[in-house]
């Protein structure tokens, strides 16, 4: 049973007052708010297990090394992964996306080569594919959107060809809540031998992810938009393709020998992961997951369809009020502009009534262009939202309308 | 408690509604864009300074949030038929209100209606939508040929 105080209860964060009104936290595109239990599982190993991994043969050092395992398992698990090997720990997304970029694309992609993605990409899932074409001579294809913001798929098939290596796609965008299609995408990437990067760093915390039926080739995502913290993430990928790539950095925990002639790798997924990890993060990463199992995702789907369906049924009645993202597969953002109030200050002027969203370009310059807009103001929810706060961000919106009459 | 109304003050919403001086200038010397990258806004401002090095006509173009839309045309208002020569002290001027401690009056007398824009200093995200034409205007004014940016 989906209780809601129950769930506002477990983030410590939610209770406070800001400018004097009610905290109203509808930035969760952005990064989501931490439950207690993963800030007590970060608290616990510092105060308790803190060591290095891998190395120490004291309690302490087997204790940081069995939680540090133990959330890849969780991980490995929710994803359903092969196994832990095909589990990497990054810094984020996108450490996890210039990993294959300069590992997988500087071994596989020559001159000639195509990358293709799509204009709703996050910068993340942009310039690393440029920096590898300049550094290699290969071409990055742009698949068009409509104006909904959703994929055009017969575009995006006739840009696919032998020459396509790698196609780089967005599970859910940040900008405009979008769902891609990345099942069928995949298939038929693959069907022209193309190997296929997932971005699920806003998917991951709303969307059952399992990479083994969806058969991708690398999925990478980020903690801390999953209640858990910030400077973690993941790639996963498929260990048949892991195991040909060279390793991303040097240094310690990737090697088993090292000679002044010659190192030898460490076996996956070891060999991507060097130097001393962010032990804690993945420790909270793992938790937030148990976090997010523990709710599941029926009921976290269930929760947040009507709260998007709420807060857009708002915004068509909102006179003046332009939503930017109206696909029929989308979740949780609701990205607009205003006639007459531009981003900036509907951020500066909705702050003053608790209510936290995000005005500007998403990192996601590209979709600005598509929809001729400098920036965009964005509302995104997730679970612990209420439909008051939906109402306080509309009411903030009328006044600001009234600074601007 | 501090009030919106004190950042959004009437001149600035006039300011922002029908900004003075916009667009191209027909005759100019001096120019140069301003770009910050943190929020998106855009600027491009055109100065012509006569002989007698004084600033004949200015002009911006650009888009942004009425902070950065507004202080732009204030910022014309006041430069237009000014000495050329007292530009860096009007720039450190308005420098030193944005960025002044919260209890610091700003110096209405030099800074005339300029001081309407004391308000960002509330908002710290905020001052450098205030301030972005003045370092693209001062660009110009040193003919730099990069983009002025306030990060």
């Amino acid at each position: 049973m989906f209780d809601i105080n129950k769930i506002r209860s477990d983030f410590p964060i939610l209770d406070q007052q800001i400018h004097g009104k009610p905290l109203a936290y509808l930035d969760n595109a952005a990064t989501t708010q931490k439950p207690r239990c993963v800030i007590d599982a970060i608290s616990h190993y510092y105060e308790h297990d803190n060591a290095n991994v891998h190395r120490g043969v004291h309690a302490l050092s087997e204790r940081a090394t069995a939680g540090y395992e133990g959330a890849r398992k969780i991980i490995a698990g929710f994803f359903n992964a092969r196994s832990e090997r095909e589990v990497i720990f990054t810094r984020g997304t996108t450490e996890a996306i210039n990993l294959v970029a300069s590992s997988w694309g500087g071994a596989n992609i020559r001159s000639g080569d195509e990358i293709l993605i799509t204009h709703m990409e996050h910068h993340s899932n942009i310039v690393p594919w440029q920096l590898l074409c300049e550094h290699v001579g290969a071409t990055l294809k742009v698949a068009p959107i409509n104006e909904h913001g959703e994929l055009i798929m017969d575009a995006f098939e006739a840009l696919l060809s032998e020459r396509t290596k790698l196609v780089g796609v967005v599970h859910m965008s940040n900008a405009l809540g979008t769902i891609n299609p990345i099942a069928s995408i995949i298939d038929k990437a693959h069907a022209v031998g193309a190997k296929v990067l997932v971005d699920g760093a806003q998917a991951a915390a709303h969307l059952a992810v399992d990479v083994q039926a969806l058969d991708v080739d690398f999925y990478v995502t980020s903690a801390h938009k999953m209640y858990g913290p910030t400077g973690i993430g993941v790639l996963i990928g498929k260990e048949s393709i892991l195991e040909t790539m060279p390793p991303y950095q040097g240094g310690g925990d990737m090697i088993r020998i090292v000679t002044f002639e010659k190192s030898e790798y460490n076996d996956l997924p070891y060999k991507f992961e060097a130097g001393t990890p962010h032990i804690s993060g993945a420790i909270g990463f793992g938790k937030a997951i148990e976090y997010i199992q523990s709710i599941g995702f029926e009921a976290i789907g269930t929760r947040e369809k009507e709260l998007l369906a709420y807060a857009t049924a708002k915004a068509e009645a909102f006179e003046g009020l332009r939503q930017i993202g109206t696909a029929a597969e989308k979740a949780c953002v609701l990205s607009f502009v205003l006639d007459s109030v531009h981003p900036h200050d509907l951020g500066t002027i909705v702050d003053r009534e608790g209510v936290a969203i995000r005005a500007g370009h998403h990192c996601a310059m590209p979709v600005m262009q598509f929809f001729k807009v400098p920036a965009t103001a964005r509302a995104s929810f997730s679970v612990y939202n209420r439909e008051e706060e939906i109402d306080a961000l509309f009411s903030a919106l009328k006044k600001a309308q009234e600074i601007f009459a | 408690m501090f009030d919106l109304r004190d950042l959004y003050q009437q001149v600035i919403v006039d300011h922002n509604k029908s900004p003075r001086n916009y667009g191209k200038l027909e005759h100019f010397n001096h120019e140069a864009d301003g770009y910050n990258p943190l929020c998106g806004d855009k600027l491009h401002v055109y100065l012509n300074v006569n002989d007698t090095g004084l600033i004949e006509d200015v002009s911006f173009e650009g888009e942004g949030c009425a902070i950065s839309v507004a202080s732009a045309s204030l910022m014309t208002e006041r430069l237009k038929g000014s000495p050329l020569a007292d530009f860096q002290q009007t720039f450190e001027g308005f420098q030193h209100m944005v960025t002044a401690e919260l209890d610091e009056e700003p110096d209405e007398e030099t800074l005339g209606k300029l001081a309407v824009l004391a308000g960002v200093r509330e908002f710290p995200s905020r001052i450098k939508c205030a301030s972005l034409c003045w370092h693209t205007m001062k660009s110009a004014v040193e003919d730099s040929k990069e983009a002025a940016k306030t990060e």
